[in-house]
């Protein structure tokens, strides 16, 4: 009888030698005469124990990880596959401690299922979103998407509902779905994972946009440093078109061409439509005039993975995860200096404490956790005494972070934030379109002026020139970029202090 | 040299043709000739601009503004290390500071994110992904890479 081993194909995995995991398991069962049949499967998600190999029992899987493959022939002597008895065995998957205390409804299928395998998806509940919306009036599935409570998990968390029935309402021959898949935040990978692991899951959920709109043409607009995520999406959307599930909705994906600017989403526009990613004024908003001018509905992909549970479970099913607004789950991830780094999906409302020691183990190098970047390179620096606040929207803008895309990034005791602080600067003037002067004079300018301070040149001054250097950024740039780079700056500075003395640096 | 000149002409425009009628060509017309030459070669400007009703400035703007496209040819191989800030908090910086120091057939380059920010460093051979890269892995991999042809 052949035993099925699961050999994750996510990068994350690949990138830890998954492949050659793969060949060397394939190889040494043919060599001890052991059947085995090996799914390529999405990952899980836990990541430091990615390669996560796992072998289907009748008592459900179980997890051996990581992986490498001089483990390979240690793990057959020890009698894998029928045994549990290697020290690499972390007992079955579903009961491992980081996974289940997690609530996944977006991610439930990652790391189960072959990523490519449309009866593996059907099979574990798969297009019964899309199947529910087929037979819904448009108005009503923008309805559920409404009373769900749903928003934009791109960043700026604008009710996802609202933004629909824009595009519903719009009059036009031609509407667009769009999918914003620039995810360039550093600490986010939750995008990736969706596109790499489950990429069906995206698509089904911008098939459910299109018959909500009325769009007959969709793009995926990806990273082109996101190379599995788009391929794997080529051939799940020859998938899904071959298996009818995409009537009357042309769906291709596109690649960026490595420019942080173009995940705003008019920046995006101005890309696909095959120009500079230039940021554009709103009005007018892009559920009006958005690709070449014509109602488009743009969302990032989280967003759209969101939208089949809420068709298929309800959108009060939805509403009762969540905090305060912040309705659903948010998948978290867990990045940079940090032992258990990973996805966590949770609902809303749970502490940054949390998710940094529960389930992140605390930092990987073993020292103190000093400070975390929430959110990307434009959230703010958050130091320990904040890591009490509830991760909700509105709990964290009221303390001027952003919860953002959910990537959280750790850093240890050895952190230079005034560096920090200076690479914040530079990265808006390496990536900044240059639309607007304060965003691109003023990084600029701003990394000067930090070099400054930290050299201890007329300090007083130029902290003052700094912080209104901030404000004209935050007050005088059209998206983002500009408008949110003092938040790594001036959290840095208001909470490190200390870091941008000179007398008191190393 | 005419002949190899024409060639390039011809295989420029056989690049460019079955994709000039998509909505927003210019990105995947970009996209395709430096998959094809390894780089966007300077000849192609006019022709992508007049395949495209566009003004050459317009092209050459466009080229230059992404960080991707590149119009000189780069190294045998492109290594991209991420210098974001999930990988800093787990020794980036040292890393890039090693692999300026090592010379290869290779052309090094950096990235503002592969996406594996719980498992840092990252880097991408070509697109070949690699994970927990410390200075000793990196000379591993790359020496093992200039020994390839």
């Amino acid at each position: 009888m052949s035993v099925t081993i699961y050999v994750p194909r996510d990068s994350a995995a690949l990138a830890l030698g998954a492949d050659r995991v793969a060949t060397a398991l394939v190889a040494e069962a043919a060599k001890r005469g052991v059947n085995v049949r090996v799914v390529r499967n999405g990952s899980r998600g836990l990541l430091w124990l990615e390669p996560l190999v796992e072998i289907a029992t009748d008592k459900g899987r179980i997890a051996f990880g990581p992986v490498s493959p001089a483990d390979v022939q240690g793990l057959f002597d020890s009698g894998f596959p029928q045994s549990f008895a290697h020290p690499l065995c972390l007992g079955p998957t579903e009961q491992i401690d980081y996974l289940k205390r997690q609530e996944r409804l977006i991610f439930a299928r990652a790391g189960v299922t072959d990523p490519l395998s449309i009866e593996d998806y059907q099979a574990h509940g798969g297009f019964k979103g899309l199947i529910a919306a087929q037979t819904m009036k448009p108005a009503d599935i923008v309805d559920s998407v409404l009373q769900s409570g749903l928003r934009g998990r791109g960043g700026a968390a604008f009710p996802a509902g609202i933004k629909w029935r824009t595009v519903l309402q719009a009059e036009a021959r031609q509407k667009y779905v769009v999918c914003n898949a620039d995810e360039g935040d550093s600490g986010t990978f939750s995008d990736r994972m969706v596109m790499e692991s489950d990429p069906l899951l995206l698509i089904e959920g911008m098939a459910i946009a299109a018959l909500a709109t009325g769009a007959s043409q969709g793009y995926i607009y990806v990273r082109s440093e996101y190379p599995h995520a788009i391929q794997s999406l080529q051939l799940a959307i020859k998938l899904a078109e071959a298996g009818g599930f995409l009537a009357g909705f042309k769906l291709e994906v596109r690649k960026g061409a490595g420019s942080y600017v173009c995940g705003e989403e008019t920046a995006l526009l101005e890309s696909l439509e095959g120009k500079r990613g230039l940021v554009r004024a709103k009005p007018p908003l892009p559920a009006l005039q958005g690709l070449f001018g014509q109602p488009t509905l743009i969302n990032n992909v989280i967003t759209f993975a969101s939208v089949p549970f809420i068709l298929a479970e309800g959108a009060k099913a939805y509403q009762d995860y969540g905090a305060g607004r912040s309705r659903g789950t948010l998948p978290f991830q867990l990045a940079g200096n940090i032992k258990h780094g990973g996805l966590v999906e949770k609902a809303f409302g749970l502490t940054l404490r949390e998710l940094l020691y529960d389930f992140g183990g605390g930092s990987l190098s073993g020292r103190p956790i000093r400070a975390v970047q929430v959110g990307g390179p434009l959230g703010a620096y958050m130091p320990e005494s904040q890591f009490d606040t509830p991760l909700d929207y509105e709990a964290f803008a009221a303390i001027g972070a952003t919860v953002g895309h959910g990537g959280i990034v750790a850093f240890d005791d050895s952190v230079d934030m005034a560096k920090q602080a200076r690479y914040a600067m530079e990265f808006c003037a390496i990536e900044s379109c240059g639309k607007c002067t304060p965003c691109r004079i003023g990084s600029t300018r701003g990394v000067e002026v930090i070099d400054r301070i930290v050299a201890g040149e007329k300090r007083e001054q130029n902290l003052t020139l700094l912080r209104d250097l901030c404000e004209i950024m935050v007050s005088g740039s059209l998206c983002a970029m500009g408008g949110m780079t003092p938040n790594p700056v001036l959290s840095a500075l208001n909470h490190f202090g200390a870091d941008f003395e000179k007398e008191s640096r190393r | 040299m005419t002949d190899l000149t024409l060639r390039a002409d011809e295989e420029i425009s056989a690049v460019i043709e079955p994709l000039k009628h998509l909505p927003g060509a210019l990105l995947p017309i970009l996209h395709a000739l430096q998959d094809r030459f390894g780089h966007v070669p300077k000849e192609a400007v006019p022709v992508v601009a007049k395949a495209l009703n566009l003004s050459r400035a317009e092209v050459h703007g466009t080229i230059s503004y992404y960080h991707h496209f590149r119009d000189e040819p780069a190294g045998r191989h492109v290594v991209q290390l991420c210098r974001a800030e999930a990988c800093q908090a787990v020794g980036a910086d040292a890393l890039w500071a090693h692999a300026e120091g090592c010379k290869g057939e290779f052309t090094l380059e950096p990235v503002y994110c592969l996406g594996q920010c719980a498992i840092g460093p990252s880097m991408l051979i070509d697109e070949e992904i690699h994970a927990k890269v410390t200075p000793a892995k990196f000379d591993q991999l790359t020496a093992a890479l200039r020994g390839a042809k």
